[in-house]
């Protein structure tokens, strides 16, 4: 790693306890030049003291404010500190934390703005039920029409960015309740580079979805409309691309 | 109009108005919300003085009767208010977040700065 990089490890986690320490555990084995920073979006039980008993940096929010509030709350941190990378990873042990150092490759070597790690591109024991997996081709499909790309996961939370994605994600302008294909539709019109990798995912263990409290359709009607207007809405592009 | 409607509509329309300034002057209301329900009950009062406007605007519109008419414009003014509230909660909940996520870095650096100078830190408690 060149030596003035920094990288943040960027863990949103709501009620995670039983996960949450063998996930900064295994993060810490497979990067630990990186900074593993967890945003506790207001859980109820022992997250905030399972992080720092796991000897993470734990960033407590007040109350709940969802997955998509959480990491941009992780993303402001990260540009306030001078922070060169920020990878995010789930914090239910789904995210197999030994690709870690493939993503910190991959964003360190490449031109990629954003690598996505896509549990699609190679086989492993993420199944996932069949409503989901419908939806995730939905959107996968639905994205990559209007990026003009292929992508095969774009609801994948194991992300690594440059400093210039996490500087843009951290504006107010641009927060997405869940960052989904209108995320990525975004970072396109600003012309970001977005990568896939092939990761391996596990099934959900303990812990309660950040999804939780989104009924399937509302979910899809928001990102639709949310699409929409992100269409609709003048391209202030950043100096970024220019 | 009946004497009896013209009164019952002059007390709602003066009540309405009278409570809804008393409600500003205790504060619990913001003047900005004030407005709607002032204008509504101005112009309840003014179709109770001057029913023949009632009437004349029930046939510019071709409406049967001049009751439809006052629900409809009750109607439009609900959807008004709704979407009123609608934009200022919008506006309130960004700002929540912004507030939320300001307080949690700064916590974070208090207690890192702590932390630092061996001094127990400061929990927040919700």
């Amino acid at each position: 790693m060149a030596e003035k990089d920094r990288v943040l490890v960027l863990i949103p986690a709501f009620n995670e306890e039983e996960r949450i320490g063998t996930v900064i555990e295994e993060v810490k084995k497979y990067l630990p030049e990186g900074e593993v920073v967890v945003i506790n979006d207001g859980s109820a039980d022992r997250t905030a003291d399972v992080i720092i008993k796991a000897g993470a940096k734990v960033i407590n929010l007040p109350f709940n404010l969802g997955v998509g509030s959480a990491l941009q709350t992780g993303y402001k941190f990260a540009i306030k500190e001078g922070y060169d990378y920020v990878i995010q990873l789930d914090a239910d042990g789904q995210h197999v934390p030994s690709f870690l150092p493939v993503f910190l490759e991959k964003i360190r070597r490449t031109k990629s703005d954003l690598v996505i790690g896509s549990r699609f591109l190679s086989p492993g024991p993420y199944a996932g039920s069949r409503v989901r997996r419908i939806g995730i081709i939905f959107f996968a499909r639905l994205t990559s029409f209007l990026i003009r790309q292929r992508l095969t996961d774009p609801l994948s939370g194991y992300r690594a960015m440059k400093r210039a994605v996490v500087e843009l994600c951290s504006r107010d302008a641009y927060t997405f309740d869940y960052p989904d294909a209108d995320f990525l539709l975004a970072l396109h019109r600003q012309r970001f580079k977005i990568e896939e990798i092939p990761v391996t995912m596990n099934p959900r263990k303990g812990g309660q979805s950040q999804h939780r409290g989104l009924g399937p359709i509302f979910y899809i009607f928001k990102i639709m409309l949310s699409i929409l207007v992100n269409l609709l809405r003048k391209n202030e592009r950043s100096a970024h691309g220019d | 109009m009946a004497i009896k409607l013209k009164l019952l509509s002059l007390l709602v329309s003066f009540g309405m108005m009278f409570g809804i300034i008393e409600l500003v002057r205790r504060r619990k209301l913001k003047e900005e919300y004030s407005f709607l329900w002032l204008i509504t009950g101005f112009f309840l009062l003014i179709l109770t003085l001057r029913f023949d406007l009632l009437t004349r605007i029930t046939q510019a519109l071709g409406v049967v009767s001049s009751l439809n008419t006052l629900f409809f414009f009750g109607l439009i003014f609900v959807i008004l208010l709704c979407l009123h509230y609608s934009l200022k909660v919008s506006q309130l909940t960004v700002e929540m977040k912004i507030l939320a996520q300001k307080i949690a870095l700064l916590e974070a650096e208090i207690n890192s700065n702590i932390k630092n100078d061996a001094v127990c830190p400061i929990p927040f408690k919700g």
